[in-house]
Parts: structure tokens; C-alpha cells; sequence
């Protein structure tokens, strides 16, 4: 009787969705806002990639947002989680295919994360695409041989200065150019890795700010032991 | 009355996926009873939602929002859809981690993620907790009794222990 009730409600829904949908013309005409972004980021920012020259430049202070954010639910679960009791049994460590390809495949992430990073204002990635990569390296090792525990002091002091120094780039536009998060250092020359003002400063810095809180996360979940014994 | 070039293209079928990705999330939260499943379902759907989102973006015969990708002059895809989520898939992540963080919770404390089990439990505990049978059906009959009162069901075990397994 559920189940029936459950798919007659989830097929419903589909219809509705696609019954609207069937009205809409895609991407026609095109939002003037996005339209406007396109015309401007270019010149004005000197950012090839214009979803990262929205998502750091223009809308700056939503991202300030979003990693405040991702910083609360990141507490919220290491609050919730606990504290790991000093005896208590580890995971034993995966085979040695697992632990010789977790090892091989740490370096790679972690070059491929820095290049994302550093790349976000030219080719697609960004602060928040290449933290995910760059927490996926230490991930793999750490779920490969639970043994191998992540430095949490060091984790927290990244994250913290990431993020005091994302807050601090803003304050110095708000002191040169009046604009919390304005656009400094002028936009250099297109496509080189040094331009687009302080775009790819804040870029390393949500990149770093990312990667070590999705990383403690990962630290925490993985210190927990899975029942009170 | 509808020609089927104009309704099977590319668009339509990314769509179609997504608004299919939305009502298989939703009918995994409705139909299943383990709270993993159900945070699994929810990820489906927030995916088939963010596609939704980035479709609207969408203009036919244009190129990735990047300057100097595509042939000069091409038009771009709307870029403020994507950059939103970006947003939306970041706050995701936040949001399931702190879900998994309080599953691990719960199955500390009660050995189990079943949401029946769940729910059988914590009414006992209720009801232990404040000195009170635990509610049955036969203790609110409709309408008049034909019956004497049932005796209360007192529960002869002691406080709830974490099952071990």
C-alpha cells in the first residue's frame, strides 16, 4: 500500500516536472544577468574563466558565505562526533594492492588539486573543484591504512589562516578601492598564470580553506569508533 | 501534433534524466526504511536537481563559459547558473557530512539504522523514561469500551541496552 502510494506520488511528480517543462523554452531568451557577466568579466577582471570570476569576484562575498557554511558543518560534526578514546582499535589496514596504489596515487592528486587551484582562472576548476581533489589525496591514504592518521593541529591551523587570509584580501580591497573583495593588482595579461589581479590569491585560499576542512572531516569520521564498547 | 525531431534532442534527454533523477531520490526516501538508504536517495535527488539548474543555463550551439575555448565570437552558456551550483553541490557535501556524522551517532547508541527498529525503540525508551505504558492500539478504542480494560503492557525487560552484533 506504501509502496503503491510512493510511486504513484514519485510518478506525479515527474509528470509535473516534465509537464512544465514541456512549456519552457530552454536557455531562450538568455537571463540578461548572465548575458551582462559574460560582456564584463573579461575585460573588467581579466579572468578567462568567467564562472570563476563570478564565483570569487562578482559574488565574492556569497563564497565568504558558502565557506562559512561548509566551516559549520564541518564543527558541527567533529562536535557531534566526538572525541576518540586514546585505546580504543583501529581498522586493520587494506592489501598491499590497496596501500601500493593509495601510495601512488597521492602524489598525482596532489599535483592534479594544485593545478586545478592554480589554474581556476584559466581553465575550468577553481578553489572549490581542486580543495575536493586535494582532500581526496589524503582520503585515499587514510582509508587505505587506517593506521596513518591525519595531523589535526596542522589541518586547523590551514584551514584557519586560509580563511583569515580570504577575510584579509577582502578587507585590503575595502582599504584601497572602498569594495569589500574588489578586484586588485590590475588584470594583467589574459591567459598568463599571473593575472586577473587577486583572483587567483583567493582562489588558493578557498582551495586551501576546502581541502582541509573536507580533509578534517574525513579525520573525524574516520576516528570514530563505530560503537561505545 | 508535436513533431519528434523537435521533442528528442540532446536537452531534452538531459532533462528528462534529471527530473528522473529527482523522482527516483524521492521515491528512495519514501519507500525505503534505512536512513543510510534515505541520505543516499537525497543525494540522487539534489543531484538530479542540480542538473536541472545547469540545464537552465543552456543555449543551443554555444561553448563553455571560458574565454579563448571555443571559436572566437561563439556565444557562451549562461555562466550564473553554474557558479549557483558550485554553491549548491559544496553546501551539499556540508550538509550530508553533518547527516553521516549524526547516523554514526545513532548507530552507537542503538546498534541500528532501521527507522521501524528506530522508532520501536525510542517509544520505549519515552515511555520508560516517564514511568508510562508503552501506547498501544487496544488502549484508545473507539467510541465506548464493549470490552473491560486490557491491563497495561508493562515492559518486563530493563533499560535498552546497544545491541550487539
Amino acid at each position: 500500500m506504501r509502496s503503491i502510494a510512493s510511486l504513484l506520488f514519485a510518478g506525479g511528480l515527474a509528470f509535473l516536472l516534465l509537464a512544465l517543462g514541456a512549456q519552457l523554452a530552454l536557455g531562450d531568451p538568455a537571463m540578461r544577468v548572465g548575458a551582462e557577466y559574460l560582456r564584463i568579466a573579461g575585460p573588467e577582471l581579466g579572468a578567462a574563466n568567467i564562472v570563476t570570476a563570478i564565483l570569487a569576484g562578482y559574488r565574492g562575498l556569497d563564497t565568504l558565505g558558502e565557506l562559512s557554511i561548509l566551516f559549520a558543518a564541518a564543527t558541527a560534526a567533529g562536535l557531534v562526533l566526538g572525541r576518540r578514546r586514546a585505546d580504543a582499535p583501529r581498522d586493520p589496514p587494506g592489501g598491499l594492492i590497496l596501500r601500493a596504489g593509495a601510495d601512488l596515487l597521492f602524489p598525482l592528486l596532489v599535483v592534479v588539486g594544485i593545478y586545478i587551484v592554480a589554474h581556476g582562472h584559466l581553465t575550468p576548476g577553481g578553489g572549490f573543484q581542486g580543495g575536493v581533489i586535494l582532500a581526496a589525496a589524503f582520503f585515499v591514504a587514510v582509508l587505505a591504512d587506517p593506521s596513518r592518521t591525519l595531523n589535526h593541529a596542522a589541518i586547523s591551523w590551514i584551514e584557519g589562516l586560509a580563511g583569515a587570509s580570504f577575510i584579509l584580501i577582502g578587507i585590503w580591497a575595502l582599504v584601497e578601492d572602498g569594495h569589500f573583495l574588489a578586484p586588485l593588482l590590475g588584470t594583467g595579461t589574459m591567459g598568463q598564470l599571473l593575472s586577473a589581479g587577486t583572483l587567483p590569491l583567493l582562489s588558493v585560499a578557498i582551495g586551501l580553506k576546502v581541502g582541509s576542512e573536507l580533509a578534517g572531516l574525513m579525520a573525524d569520521i574516520s576516528d570514530t569508533e563505530a560503537r561505545d564498547q | 501534433m508535436i513533431e519528434l525531431d523537435a521533442v528528442i534532442n540532446l536537452e531534452t534527454l538531459v532533462y528528462v534524466g534529471a527530473i528522473g533523477l529527482v523522482a527516483i531520490g524521492a521515491l528512495g526516501l519514501a519507500l525505503s526504511n534505512h536512513l543510510f538508504r534515505m541520505l543516499l536517495a537525497l543525494g540522487i535527488a539534489e543531484s538530479g536537481a542540480n542538473l536541472l539548474l545547469i540545464l537552465s543555463g543552456y543555449r543551443p550551439d554555444a561553448t563553455a563559459p571560458i574565454i579563448g575555448y571555443g571559436p572566437v565570437g561563439a556565444s557562451m552558456v549562461d555562466p550564473l547558473p553554474q557558479v549557483l551550483v558550485l554553491t549548491a553541490i559544496v553546501i551539499g557535501v556540508g550538509v550530508q557530512a553533518m547527516a553521516v556524522a549524526m547516523l554514526v551517532r545513532v548507530f552507537r547508541v542503538y546498534g541500528t539504522l532501521d527507522v521501524r527498529e528506530l522508532r520501536k525503540r525510542m517509544e520505549l525508551e519515552v515511555s520508560t523514561a516517564a514511568g508510562m505504558p508503552v501506547p498501544t492500539s487496544e488502549q484508545a478504542p473507539a467510541g465506548e469500551r464493549p470490552l473491560p480494560p486490557v491491563p497495561a503492557y508493562r515492559p518486563s525487560y530493563g533499560p535498552i541496552q546497544p545491541r550487539e552484533s
